[in-house]
C-alpha cells in the first residue's frame, strides 16, 4: 500500500455514452489499476470501458482562475440557441 | 495588527461568506474550492471515520464466511464482506480528495486516534447475528447514509449515492436469514431472538450520543455535513424497524417499545450511554481484537508491497536501459 | 453414458471448486491491501459459483433428492474427491499467489477442453469457467512475477511455496478408470494431454520470475478416492459446523 500510485478511474457505463469519473484507488502501475478497477468498481457490471489515469498527471483548473477561465464565457449568449426568437411556425427548429 | 493581516483577515471572512452561502444555497462544495480549515477537518474526521468502519465491519461479518451454512449464504455473504470493502475504498478515496493519503488514515486507526463505528466491536456468536448485523446494522446504516447522500461535500456525497445503490441487497440478506429463523426450528427461532436482543441496543447507539450531548452537531449542520440530527436518525429506524419485528414473531427487544399516537413515533427505553463511552474509549468486547487484526493484516502484506514495488522498479529500470 | 460416472465427475470438479473457494475465501480481511482484498473475494466468488454449479448438476444426476448443500455439507473427508492441492492452507500470500497460479494455467486448459464436451451441460459450465479462469491466469501470472522477482525476501517466500507445492502438481495431470472411461465416451478431459502444454507455459513464467523450477519428485496424491491431507478435516469442521450442529434445517 505504501507509496503505491493514486490513479483515477473513468468509467464508460453502456456505448453511446461518455467515460465519468467514479473514483479512485491505489495500484502500482496502470495494468494493476485497470484490473483493480475492474474488480473495484464493475463489480455489478457497471460498464463496458474503463480508463485509469495517475492522479498525479490530471492538470485542474484552479478555483482562482474562475474568473478568467469562464466569466468571459457568460457574456456570449449568442452561443445558445435560446439567444435567437424565431417565429411561432419555426419553434421547433 | 499589521495591515496585510487584516487584509488577509478580511479576504478570510469573505471566502467564508462566499463558501457559506454556497453552502446554504444547496451547491456542492468540490476538493479545489476553499473552505474553512475547520470544515476539512470535520470532514476528514467523519469520513474516515465511516470508511474505517466499512473496513473493520467486514471482521465480524468474516467470521462467518467459512461457516455460513449454505453455499448460497457463503456466496451472498462473500458479496457483502467485499461491498463493505469497496465502500471504504470509495470512502478512502473520497476522504484522499481533501489532501490527506490513505497511510496518513490507516495510521491514525491503528494509533487510535480515529474512530470507527462502536457496532463492530461486539461479536457475532451465531450465524444468527450475521442475520441481525446485517438487517439492524446495515439498515442503521443506511438511514445515516441516505441522508448524507446530500452533504455539501460533492465526493462524500457521490460516494454515497453510490453506497446507498450498492447497500440495498444488505439489509435485504439479513432480513432474509432473520426470515429464515425465525420460520425455522425452536433452536433457529431462539438464535434469532438472541441476535435481536444483543444487536438492538448497539445499533440504537450507532447514531451517536443525544442531540444536547453532541458537541460538534451545530456546526457539522450548518456546514451541512450532517442533513439529520442523531435522535431525529434514531428515531426513524426505530419506526421502521419495529413493524419489521413483528413480522418476524419475535418478541420486542425493550419492554418500553411503545407506539405514541400524539408524537407519531414509537417510544423506547433509556439507552445506556455507559456502556457506549466504555466502547468508544476502546473498552468494548472486541476492540483490541479488531484493531490487532487489521494491524496484523497490515503488517504481513508489507513485503508484499515493497516486492511490488522493488519490481517496478527494476521494470522502470530495465525500459529505460 | 453412464450417469453415475457423470455425477461423480461432476462432484470432483465441484469439491475441487468448493475447496480452493473456501480457501481464498479465508482471506478476506486478510490481504496486504484493501483493493486486494476485493479482487481476491472475486475470485472466491468464481470458485464458489462454480462449485455450485458442478455440485448441483451432480445431485440432479445422482436423482436421490439431494441438493448442492446436502453434498457440500453433510458428506465427511473420505467422500470428499479434490485434488489435494487445493486443500492446503492457505499459507501466506506467496503461497496462495504460487497455488493460483500453477491451478489457474491448469484450469484455463482444462476448461477449454471440457467446453467440448459432450455432456452439454458440463460443456455450458466450462464456457462460464473459461472465462473466469483466463482473467484469474492473468491476475495470478502478474503477481507471480511481481512476488518473483521482487525482493529477496518475496522471491525466498515464493521458492518456497513452489517447492512446497510441486509435488501436488502431479495429480492435475493424473487419470484413473473412471475419467479414462468418460474420456473415451467423449464426456471427460485428457488430463494427460494438458500436460504438456501446462509444463512449457508454467515454466516460462517460474523463469521470468526468476524462480527455480523445482526437481522434486511427484508426492502420493488420492484425493479422487477420497485420501486427503490432514488439513481438508479441519476445513470441513468449519464449513460444516452448522449443518452439523443443528442436522437438517433450512437457513
Amino acid at each position: 500500500m505504501k507509496h503505491m500510485p493514486l490513479f483515477e478511474v473513468f468509467i464508460r457505463s453502456k456505448r453511446g455514452l461518455d467515460h465519468t469519473h467514479v473514483g479512485s484507488l491505489h495500484a502500482e502501475d496502470h495494468q494493476q489499476a485497470l484490473e483493480y478497477a475492474r474488480d473495484v468498481y464493475t463489480r455489478r457490471s457497471e460498464g463496458v470501458s474503463i480508463w485509469v489515469v495517475k492522479s498525479a498527471d490530471i492538470v485542474a483548473s484552479q478555483e482562482g482562475d474562475r474568473d478568467s477561465f469562464y466569466d468571459p464565457m457568460d457574456d456570449k449568449p449568442y452561443r445558445h440557441a435560446t439567444h435567437y426568437v424565431l417565429p411561432e411556425e419555426v419553434n421547433n427548429m | 495588527m499589521s495591515q496585510t493581516e487584516t487584509e488577509q483577515s478580511k479576504t478570510e471572512q469573505s471566502l467564508e461568506r462566499e463558501f457559506q452561502a454556497r453552502v446554504d444555497a444547496e451547491e456542492k462544495i468540490e476538493p479545489k474550492d476553499w473552505m474553512p480549515e475547520a470544515y476539512r477537518k470535520t470532514l476528514i474526521r467523519q469520513i474516515s471515520q465511516h470508511a474505517h468502519s466499512e473496513v473493520v465491519g467486514m471482521q465480524p461479518e468474516g467470521n462467518w464466511i467459512t461457516r455460513a451454512p449454505s453455499l448460497r449464504r457463503k456466496a451472498v455473504l462473500l458479496a457483502k464482506v467485499q461491498d463493505e470493502a469497496g465502500h471504504g475504498l470509495y470512502l478512502y478515496s473520497a476522504a484522499e480528495t481533501l489532501g490527506i493519503s490513505r497511510e496518513e488514515l490507516l495510521e491514525a486507526l491503528h494509533q487510535g486516534k480515529a474512530k470507527y463505528s462502536s457496532i463492530f466491536n461486539y461479536p457475532t456468536l451465531s450465524w444468527a447475528d450475521i442475520g441481525a448485523v446485517g438487517w439492524l446494522v446495515d439498515g442503521a446504516a443506511i438511514v445515516n447514509q441516505v441522508a448524507l447522500q446530500r452533504t455539501s461535500f460533492g465526493p462524500y456525497a457521490r460516494a454515497m449515492v453510490r453506497i446507498c445503490k450498492e447497500e440495498s441487497f444488505h439489509q435485504r440478506q439479513g432480513y432474509e436469514i432473520m426470515l429464515a429463523l425465525s420460520r425455522g426450528s425452536a433452536a433457529q427461532k431462539a438464535m434469532a431472538q438472541d441476535a435481536l436482543n444483543r444487536f438492538w441496543w448497539p445499533s440504537l447507539m450507532m447514531f451517536g450520543p443525544n442531540d444536547d450531548h453532541s458537541p460538534n452537531s451545530a456546526q457539522s449542520m450548518k456546514w451541512k455535513i450532517k442533513r439529520k440530527s442523531n435522535d431525529q436518525l434514531r428515531q426513524e429506524f426505530i419506526d421502521q424497524t419495529v413493524p419489521q419485528i413483528e413480522v418476524l414473531g419475535l418478541e420486542l427487544p425493550d419492554p418500553e417499545l411503545r407506539w405514541n399516537e400524539e408524537r407519531g413515533h414509537y417510544d423506547f427505553g433509556p439507552i445506556d450511554w455507559d456502556e457506549f463511552f466504555q466502547v468508544i474509549k476502546g473498552n468494548g468486547p472486541c476492540n483490541r481484537q479488531r484493531l490487532q487484526h487489521h494491524i496484523r493484516a497490515q503488517r504481513e502484506g508489507e513485503w508484499v508491497c515493497e516486492a511490488v514495488r522493488a519490481y517496478e522498479n527494476k521494470k522502470r529500470g530495465r525500459k529505460a536501459a | 453414458m453412464n450417469k453415475d460416472a457423470i455425477a461423480e465427475y461432476a462432484t470432483r470438479l465441484g469439491d475441487d471448486a468448493l475447496v480452493l473457494g473456501h480457501r481464498l475465501s479465508e482471506w478476506c480481511s486478510n490481504g496486504p491491501f484493501l483493493e486486494e482484498d476485493i479482487a481476491t473475494i472475486n475470485t472466491a466468488l468464481d470458485f464458489i459459483g462454480r462449485a455450485r454449479m458442478f455440485l448441483s448438476y451432480a445431485a440432479e444426476l445422482e436423482g436421490a433428492g439431494r441438493s448442492e448443500d446436502d453434498l457440500a455439507y453433510t458428506r465427511d473427508c473420505r467422500e470428499f474427491k479434490n485434488l489435494l492441492i487445493h486443500e492446503l492452507p492457505r499459507g501466506d500470500f506467496a503461497f496462495t499467489t504460487v497455488r493460483q497460479f500453477l491451478v489457474d494455467a491448469s484450469n484455463v486448459l482444462f476448461f477449454e477442453a471440457l467446453c467440448e464436451s459432450s455432456d452439454p451441460q458440463l460443456a455450458a459450465i466450462a464456457a462460464k469457467s473459461v472465462k473466469e479462469c483466463r482473467y484469474h491466469l492473468r491476475r495470478s501470472h502478474d503477481w507471480l512475477l511481481r512476488l518473483g522477482d521482487g525482493t529477496e525476501e518475496s522471491r525466498r517466500r515464493c521458492q518456497d511455496a513452489l517447492d512446497d507445492l510441486w509435488g501436488y502438481t502431479d495429480e492435475l495431470f493424473a487419470m484413473d478408470a473412471l475419467e479414462q472411461a468418460l474420456l473415451d465416451a467423449g464426456v471427460a478431459v485428457d488430463r494427460v494431454a494438458l500436460k504438456e502444454r501446462w509444463l512449457p507455459l508454467v515454466s516460462a513464467a517460474i523463469d521470468e520470475a526468476t524462480l527455480q523450477l523445482p526437481a522434486l519428485p511427484a508426492l502420493p496424491g488420492g484425493g479422487r478416492e477420497g485420501i486427503h491431507t490432514e488439513h481438508l478435516g479441519h476445513l470441513l469442521a468449519e464449513l460444516q459446523f452448522v449443518q452439523r450442529a443443528y442436522p437438517g434445517l433450512q437457513w
